[in-house]
């Protein structure tokens, strides 16, 4: 496994926090799935010598929590809120917005891998409805035609990439 | 008619032009100044303070808090630990975001008050998953009181020390209920535990006698330190004490954030008043007013609420006073304070489906009612709503929700059966019509499932 140096610097520090190591698994987790972008079988095991843990305690983790995931995503991450409040504001509509500018579907990633977009439950902003998280962004008010704007803003990032 | 002004205390600086979330700003404040002077007094009598304060939790349930410190079990020689329940997931509820991102020298202070008044050493912050600029926010603050002495090794030059952690949760809504929450932070799923006997106060985080507190109830304890039981008490009503914010969501002309004295306002006054009323041609159909597990209200009918003295009065929706025991009295809770409001398009067997779908996703699966109730609640509605409903569907699918609640081992079995009982106790007849009656879904109503 490729760890980059500053993760494994962040793991021994986090793992110092809690008088159990076991307590290490989901910072553990996210710092893993942040660095390599997903958790793999191999990441899975590492865990469990690090924690000193059966693998499957950590796997039973894994499949708990919907942030964690076993396969690769698109480049960017999609995840727009479906709980009622944004569902009231037109939260299902700025969905399909995303859907088809990126011409892809719901739990699925586009096929130029670009981007994946997901529903998730309420994301606390609800007063802010319909909200969307790109990555680590929430945006705030995302109508369709904000969706739109959103859309361009990736493809334009994307292209620059090359 | 002009809103009534709020009464702004965990929320002052919320929003403020020039107000930032670095330590040196919440000091020029007067920050850390209540800290300062807390730990030169007495850990129980900061209890004592905070009970007599009449304190009730802001994260769900609103029990007192000062009771809940004085279950802690200070008699076992373990470490005792606190930990801030930062996971707001309730749907309908976005208060502590809003501490944590603007004002986390706040929070910080009120849970080190807390920690000290309780003899705790270690505490940690539970932040849900989704929250990452929360977390970072909060990392970067906790280091700037570590550096300053308001956090870690001798806290104000005294022999007490206490340190705060961070830990991320990873998207799931039972990591909000207490015990779910300490399984979580102990490495596991977050199965909430049987109480008893895994009551935290006694048996909590690694079998030690822990206290779990929400963001906004810790930010209460601050101010209570600062202006004292007695005049804390003074604001709100008796038994209601302190302020609310109420995070108002979906069909009115202002969502947002609003603080008031406990009871200050009636739901009437914060629907029309200050959140500025229905969209523009539209009525108010339905309420849920303290996130979506509450008991849903409906626009027009009545409530007879007993009086102190025996006698009796009427209330409509629009009179209920919002705090804990008004909303008790009408059959719904205060809960998290998420007010969620739905119009005239919106049809209740819909907006339903959108909520069972919520609970059906965030079952935590150890409890059998719970695990196969939520689903069959879920794929019942989801079905209605897919065009094949039945006249009989709405009776059903409250056999199943009757079947949950009380047969659980976490409160999530109450929270997602009440939506489904009151919604077919209250809009029976668009469940029954559902199936026959176009009219019964608005033509211009939105997909909500
Ligand atoms: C299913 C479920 C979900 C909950 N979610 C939250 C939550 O997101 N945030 C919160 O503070 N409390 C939540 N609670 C309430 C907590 O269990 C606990 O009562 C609360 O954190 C105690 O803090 P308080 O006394 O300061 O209110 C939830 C409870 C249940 C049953
Ligand atoms: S009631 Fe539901 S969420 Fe709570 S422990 Fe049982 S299965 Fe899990
Ligand atoms: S319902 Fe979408 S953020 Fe709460």
């Amino acid at each position: 496994m490729n760890l980059k140096p500053e993760t494994l610097a962040r793991i021994d520090e986090v793992i110092t926090h809690y008088p159990e190591k076991r307590s290490g698994t989901l910072p553990l987790l996210h710092l893993i799935q942040e660095d390599l972008g997903y958790i793999s079988d191999e990441s899975l095991e590492w865990i469990a010598t690090k924690l000193e843990l059966e693998p499957i305690n950590v796997y039973e983790v894994v499949t708990f929590y919907p942030m964690f995931r076993r396969k690769p995503i698109g480049k960017r991450h999609i995840k727009v809120c479906r709980t009622l409040s944004c569902a009231l504001s037109g939260g299902y509509r700025t969905c399909a917005k995303f859907e088809s500018e990126f011409n892809t579907r719901l739990g699925e990633t586009s096929p130029d891998g670009e981007v994946t977009v997901e529903f998730v439950e309420c994301l606390a902003s609800c007063g802010t409805a319909p909200v969307v998280m790109v990555d680590e962004v929430l945006h705030e008010n995302v109508t369709e035609a904000k969706a739109k704007e959103i859309s361009d803003q990736i493809k334009a990032e994307a292209a620059q990439r090359g | 008619m002009s809103a009534p002004a709020e009464t702004r205390i965990i929320f002052k600086h919320i929003d403020e032009e020039g107000y930032s979330n670095d330590i040196a700003c919440y000091q020029k404040h007067g920050g850390y100044e209540i800290l300062k002077k807390s730990v030169t007094q007495a850990p129980p009598d900061i209890r004592d303070e905070v009970k007599k304060s009449g304190l009730r939790g802001r994260g769900g349930a609103g029990f007192s808090c000062g009771l809940k410190w004085s279950f802690v079990d200070r008699k076992s020689g373990k470490p005792i630990y606190l930990v801030v329940n930062a996971d707001e997931s309730e749907p309908g509820t976005f208060k502590d975001r809003y501490i944590i991102h603007q004002d986390p020298h706040q929070l910080i202070e009120g849970t080190m008050i807390s920690c000290f008044a309780n003899d705790v050493k270690q505490a940690y912050i539970y932040i849900r998953g989704e929250f990452p600029e929360g977390a970072r926010i909060l990392e970067k603050a906790i280091q700037e009181a570590r550096d300053a002495g308001f956090v870690g090794k001798n806290i104000c030059g005294t022999d007490y020390s206490c340190d705060i952690f961070v830990h991320r949760g990873a998207g799931a809504y039972i990591c909000g209920e207490e015990t779910g929450l300490i399984e979580s932070l102990e490495g596991k799923r977050a199965n909430p535990r049987i109480k008893p006997p895994y009551f935290p106060a006694v048996l909590g985080l690694y079998q030690c006698p822990t206290i779990v507190n929400n963001v906004e109830t810790l930010c209460h304890v601050k101010h209570i330190m600062d202006m004292g039981a007695d005049e804390y008490l003074k604001i709100g009503t008796p038994n209601n004490t302190g302020t609310r914010i109420f995070c108002v969501s979906g069909h009115v002309k202002k969502p947002g954030y609003y603080e008031f004295p406990c009871g200050a306002v009636t739901l009437g006054t914060l629907l029309n008043d200050v959140c500025g009323g229905p969209l523009e041609g539209r009525t108010f159909k339905a309420v849920i007013p303290g996130g979506s597990s509450a008991k849903i209200l409906r626009f027009g009918e009545k409530f007879t609420i007993k009086n102190k003295d025996g006698t009796t009065k009427e209330w409509t929706v629009e009179d209920i006073p919002m705090d804990f025991d008004s909303l008790a009295a009408a059959g719904t809770m205060g809960g998290s304070g998420g007010v969620i409001v739905m119009d005239d398009s919106v049809n209740m067997v819909d907006a339903l489906a959108n909520i069972n779908a919520f609970y059906a996703h965030e079952s935590c699966g150890q409890c059998t009612p719970c695990r196969e109730g939520s689903l069959w609640m879920k794929k019942i509605s989801t079905r209605m709503v897919h065009g094949e409903a039945r006249p009989e569907d709405g009776e059903l699918i409250k056999n199943v929700a009757d079947q949950i609640a009380g047969r659980t081992i976490c409160a999530f079995g109450e929270a997602c059966s009440w939506p489904t009982q009151s919604f077919v106790a209250k809009f029976g007849d668009e469940f029954k019509t559902y199936a026959t009656d176009k009219k019964a879904k608005p033509a211009d109503s939105l997909e909500l499932v």
